[in-house]
């Protein structure tokens, strides 16, 4: 591939908040997941025996949070819904059939991204809020019971959309070609920008000349 | 434990189809039965339990009542509650109550465990901690109805009243029931401890105690360590002692609907997607046309003889 044909969509800094993420997110999500579904017990074994696991499960959560607001600070301004993700959803039917015919008016992220964004952003807060309150080594004791109940069903329930959700997510990546590539890399093609992300391809990318980029931004 | 078990009915996050062993299952339920209108307060039971037991709690200090220590922790397993009160007439009450697990024959703190094997449900209905099979996520907390698992700050395991499973085990009673000077506590299979509750209601009935009877709570479907209340109708009165104790629904709710609906949710997404991908094929980028802005129809449906798919 040429690599004038490249343009820079992520910066180095953000793919690197991303994949330190997807990292502590994957150990916190099995562990999670071995404590919700015991049959899936085998899962916890990824962070040692399972008393290990749920010493460690906290702090990679913390982690997971401290990277999710670093993110959210790079990339909030991309991700406020505007008026023409309205053209998005009125076409999502086409769009997940890939059969979409005209230009989406689609910017930087398209809005099932930016629903992705906000869902990914309030349910690791409230895992955040909810899973300080359960962490029976420092907090649990300052809540009564009944309190602690309901932060245990929080904490289940948005761990459960949340995985989901990433699960999703994860499939887009594979489904649209390219994108994890880009993810890694940071470049994506020219071609692809504009197909996938045309407004955003009009407005920032189209304006500036096909550099030689370096491959490794 | 060094001793094995083969009388086990319920098993802590252990799946329903995988049996336990149960070759002794048709042992006896065992019951131990406490009349609060006997007990003197003398914490005789706290001593025998922390001596049968080993357990050293740290020295605490007079929190202005009579309880002491003042709490259950994961060093003291059994303390006696003074409640006073006054009733119509002004009269006052001395309301003492051996607080310790229940033991109850549906365990909330069995359910929410999510640490296979860490809390075992006996055949013989006692509901025993494996402490170290125990990870120290503190569900059980959440789970009981009445407030009794502590986790210890030193080593991050839950612990309770065991009713001296290692000594039953042998055919001997708890260390409480034997050391009580006043005969308060009493133990034997459940069904004679129900009997000896009947005399014993009867008799404080006749003597004018009309609330007095057995606590014994349907709602965690009767309990292994039950009471002789002189107010039976008023459990409360006992330092909180639940009047109809159950598991949360909240914990039912996160352990028995949203668990199955969880799964339910993982094979939708992923088949969701699988299908979604054997239909519509990977979403290839179309790099032929060379990029110029004029060009409107780039978006247009997908050239058939594009040869960059690889699905």
């Amino acid at each position: 591939m040429d690599n004038s044909t490249l343009v820079l969509r992520t910066k180095l800094i953000d793919r690197m908040f991303h994949w330190s993420m997807v990292s502590c997110f994957t150990l916190v999500a099995l562990s999670g997941l071995s404590w919700f579904f015991p049959s899936l017990n085998w899962l916890g074994y990824v962070l040692g025996p399972p008393q290990l696991a749920r010493v460690l499960h906290p702090f990679l959560g913390i982690a997971v949070f401290a990277l999710l607001m670093c993110m959210f600070v790079r990339f909030v301004h991309h991700n406020l819904f505007v008026r023409t993700d309205l053209t998005w959803f009125k076409h999502i039917v086409d769009v997940l059939l890939n059969k979409h015919g005209q230009k989406l008016q689609i910017g930087k992220y398209n809005a099932g991204q930016k629903i992705l964004f906000w869902g990914i952003m309030s349910l690791i807060s409230l895992l955040f809020v909810s899973g300080l309150m359960i962490w029976r080594a420092y907090f649990a004791a300052l809540f009564p019971i009944p309190v602690l109940r309901l932060a245990l069903l929080a904490h289940s329930v948005a761990g459960l959309a949340l995985i989901l959700l990433v699960i999703g997510h994860i499939y887009m990546g594979i489904w649209v070609r390219g994108s994890i590539g880009g993810m890694i890399s940071g470049y994506v093609t020219r071609a692809w920008a504009r197909q996938h992300h045309d407004r955003w391809y009009e407005e920032e990318v189209a304006p500036t000349k096909p550099l030689p980029s370096k491959r490794h931004g | 434990m060094g001793m094995q078990s083969q009388d086990i009915i319920r098993r802590s996050a252990t799946n329903g189809l995988t049996p336990l062993p149960q070759a002794r299952s048709h042992e006896q339920e065992v019951a131990k039965l406490i009349d609060v209108s006997l007990c003197t307060g003398c914490k005789g039971c706290q001593v025998a339990c922390s001596e049968w037991n080993d357990l050293r709690d740290e020295i605490g200090h007079n929190v202005g009542v009579y309880d002491n220590p003042a709490n259950l922790t994961a060093e003291t397993w059994t303390v006696i509650r003074f409640d006073e009160r006054e009733d119509e007439a002004g009269k006052l009450e001395w309301l003492l109550r051996k607080e310790g697990c229940m033991h109850c024959a549906e365990p909330g703190c069995l359910k929410a465990c999510p640490s296979p094997g860490a809390i075992l449900q006996f055949a013989n209905g006692i509901v025993d901690f494996q402490s170290e099979q125990c990870i120290g996520c503190g569900y059980c907390i959440a789970g009981c109805p009445f407030d009794i698992p502590r986790i210890s700050q030193k080593d991050n395991h839950a612990y309770k009243c065991t009713l001296c499973s290692d000594r039953v085990a042998v055919g001997q009673e708890p260390a409480c029931v034997k050391t009580c000077p006043t005969g308060a506590i009493s133990f034997g299979s459940k069904a004679e401890m129900k009997d000896l509750a009947a005399t014993r209601v009867q008799e404080l009935q006749s003597r004018g105690h009309e609330g007095a009877g057995l606590y014994d709570p349907a709602g965690v479907g009767g309990t292994h360590v039950m009471y002789v209340l002189t107010h039976a109708d008023q459990p409360s009165l006992y330092h909180r002692l639940p009047d109809n104790p159950q598991i949360s629904p909240v914990v039912r709710g996160w352990k028995e609907w949203l668990k199955p609906v969880g799964a339910l949710g993982f094979i939708a997404t992923l088949a969701g997607a699988f299908v979604h991908y054997m239909g519509v094929g990977a979403n290839t980028t179309d790099e032929t046309p060379p990029p110029e802005p004029k060009s409107k129809q780039d978006n247009a449906e997908h050239d058939p003889n594009e040869n960059g798919r690889d699905a």
